[in-house]
């Protein structure tokens, strides 16, 4: 499915220091039931967003308009859990277009990079600095720069370099995905299939 | 040059390497069910693109299904449309479909083994992450997103960076009241949620070896659990024994070659992994969680942790046991049990009833408890009947349900209420997992099963002189 180029983005964040953000917090399980990719956004973290008569919780941050921004800071080991890459839509669908963890979950994490959304992983130092940074001025302003690898804390100037391979890099700069590859060589996976061991 | 298990399944799959970026992977069998499939299919349809492969994909309908009544049409919309869908997609695009209702119908990880389209040396996906469950018949398995389950769908082929390589071995003879599940929980507990993110396991040793084929699907299943994309386990005599004969195993000369190829399948003697490590089975006892990830785990007789002795942080620590309503020091035997879960991919088969029902034979069911039996196929249903288990269970008290994964993930009614606590034989205890507010305590059969009788959490080593 298509999505945004993404190229360099800069924004404000929204901070949650939470270790082991579970898909099935991004996404509870009985919002899974939807055939389209329609309205997910609605649902992200819905039990940490909402109360049981659906009204918000004022505690959460998505629900302090302190915050607001494209890019998300999550604690370690962001997106464990299930493969539904309903969590990844969620997150796009609300508006995220970034995630900065200090570790992905391995799924989660290529589910984000199929449909668009840069999971960018930074040292465990580096999320701390950002947390501070988000906490002291809400309207702190990152740069995540794709073509560079590099995240800024505009503010100080401070940054980091992340990794992406150049084959996923070049996917996200142009908006293409796996599919438009993978059919441009299925004469060659053809071929593959005949002589296969099973 | 010496070679992993994972690296010779892997390297024979790789149809192109991507130089600065992923592999070109070819899959052999597909799984797919209700939930993860529709938007694929849409995509399908949107770019005019068939199914390369049909007979490469299987649907079976689990996630979204009711566990009793399932002759009736299913009541809630929303799920209906689902389970429609799948159908209508998989005849269209002329994919085996085995709906509810279907005399092969059950939990996709629990029929795929069944029915012998599991097969050793494989590359198997499915979009969902427990589908390391195969991995337990030396097959690379793993779950994968709905945008892989369309790439797969359009070429077979999906693309992924080739994971790290990690092997954890077990030797040693497990204790009384010991099952896979156990060691799979202590495996996650030592490791935590996050300690194999980026690896491929292979399992060792002794335990496995002894372990049934049931047995491994259990600690393969469990892989995702400690982050890894999943685990595997050398195929050997047990292996070839379950798999010989089934409907979708090879025949005759295309037989002869599979067993040829299986045979290949081992671990060089000099085959090097990134991450190695030594556990003595000896040392784990029956296992249960306490907090709201699978890594927050312990044998069953110890106290909760401190949060200065668990890795990570003292608050995502505090707000897991507040939202268990568990505080550090505590023992957990005693602890209230509302709900007890048997089922899911992970403890959803024919040995883990035979636990279960071990244990409660001759006691009763305690009455504040509500217990959910959920087989995970028909086939798993028909030996419960054929075996005496169900006469058992019901003398006790217990009624059996119809396949499907029902309490697991609870997309279906069966939900444990807000605050109430359940021992659940799956997979998750996440914040809600088995409905808004759940909370869940993971465990084997056996744990299962002696909170089902006392009504609290019970060490099951406690009821019964000789375990099977």
């Amino acid at each position: 499915m298509a999505y945004d180029k993404f190229n360099i983005l800069t924004s404000t964040a929204v901070p949650l220091p939470i270790e082991n953000v579970d898909t099935d917090q991004l996404i509870p399980a009985r919002f899974l039931k939807a055939t389209e990719r329609v309205g997910f956004g609605d649902n992200l973290f819905r039990d940490w967003r909402y109360n049981p008569d659906n009204t918000p919780k004022k505690d959460f941050v998505l629900n302090d308009p302190t915050y607001s921004g494209k890019i998300l800071v999550g604690g370690k080991n962001f997106g464990s859990g299930s493969s539904r890459e309903h969590a990844a839509w969620s997150v796009y669908d609300y508006g995220f277009r970034c995630v900065v963890s200090s570790f992905f979950a391995d799924i989660f994490r290529g589910n984000c990079l199929n449909i668009g959304v840069l999971p960018v992983q930074v040292s465990p130092e580096f999320s701390e600095k950002m947390f501070a940074a988000i906490f002291a001025d809400p309207k702190t302003e990152i740069e995540v720069n794709l073509p560079n690898q590099t995240i800024t804390l505009l503010a100080t100037g401070e940054k980091e370099t992340f990794e992406i391979n150049s084959y996923k890099k070049n996917n996200m700069l142009n908006g293409f995905d796996d599919i438009d590859y993978l059919q441009s060589i299925k004469g060659e996976i053809e071929e593959f299939a005949e002589n296969l061991p099973l | 040059m010496s070679k992993t298990l994972f690296d010779k399944v892997w390297d024979t799959h790789v149809v192109r390497k991507i130089e600065g970026g992923p592999d070109v992977l070819f899959i052999d069998r597909h799984l797919i069910h209700e939930v993860t499939s529709p938007v694929a299919f849409l995509g399908l349809k949107t770019r005019g693109i068939k199914v390369l492969y049909p007979n490469r994909t299987f649907a079976t309908a689990d996630h979204n299904t009711p566990t009793i009544n399932q002759h009736l049409p299913v009541a809630d919309p929303l799920s209906a449309n689902q389970l429609h869908m799948l159908e209508e997609n998989s005849n269209e695009y002329g994919i085996s479909y085995w709906g509810l209702g279907h005399q092969k119908n059950g939990i996709v990880h629990v029929v795929g083994p069944e029915y012998g389209i599991t097969q050793p040396g494989a590359t198997i996906v499915c979009g969902d992450s427990h589908t390391s469950t195969h991995g337990a018949f030396g097959a690379i398995a793993f779950g994968i997103g709905t945008s892989e389950v369309e790439m797969v769908l359009a070429t077979q082929c999906i693309m992924q960076p080739k994971p790290k390589k990690m092997r954890i071995n077990v030797n040693g003879k497990l204790g009384k009241g010991v099952t896979p599940k156990d060691v799979a929980l202590f495996i996650i507990s030592q490791l935590t949620t996050s300690g194999a993110t980026g690896y491929f396991v292979e399992y060792a040793g002794d335990v496995f070896e002894n372990m049934t084929m049931e047995g491994r699907m259990t600690v393969c299943n469990l892989s995702i659990e400690m982050g890894a994309r999943g685990g595997m386990i050398a195929p050997d005599e047990t292996t070839i024994n379950y798999v010989k004969g089934r409907e979708f195993s090879p025949k005759g000369e295309a037989w002869d070659k599979a067993l040829a190829y299986y045979k290949t399948l081992k671990t060089d003697a000099d085959a090097v992994f990134d991450k190695e490590l030594t556990f003595d089975g000896a040392t784990i006892e029956p296992m249960i969680t306490y907090g709201t990830n699978p890594g927050m785990g312990m044998g069953i007789s110890h106290d909760i942790p401190d949060a200065a002795d668990v890795e990570g942080g003292a608050a995502t620590y505090a707000k897991s046991l507040g939202y268990m309503g568990f505080s550090e020091g505590q023992s957990m035997i005693g602890k209230q049990v509302d709900f007890v879960f048997v089922g899911s991919c992970t403890n959803g088969r024919i040995e883990d009833f035979r636990a279960f029902t071990s244990l409660v034979k001759g006691k009763h069911k305690a009455d504040n408890v509500t217990a959910w039996l959920v087989p995970g196929s028909h086939i798993v249903e028909a030996q419960i009947k054929e075996e005496g288990l169900l006469d058992i269970l019901t003398d006790a008290g217990f009624e059996l349900r119809q396949p499907g994964c029902s309490a697991c993930l609870a997309m279906n009614d069966d939900k444990v209420p807000a605050g109430k606590y359940a021992v659940s034989t799956s997979n998750r205890n996440f914040e809600g997992r088995q409905g808004p507010g759940s909370r869940t305590m993971l465990a084997s059969p056996l744990v299962a099963a002696a909170a089902a009788v006392t009504g609290v959490v019970t060490d099951p080593r406690t009821l019964i002189e000789e375990l099977v």
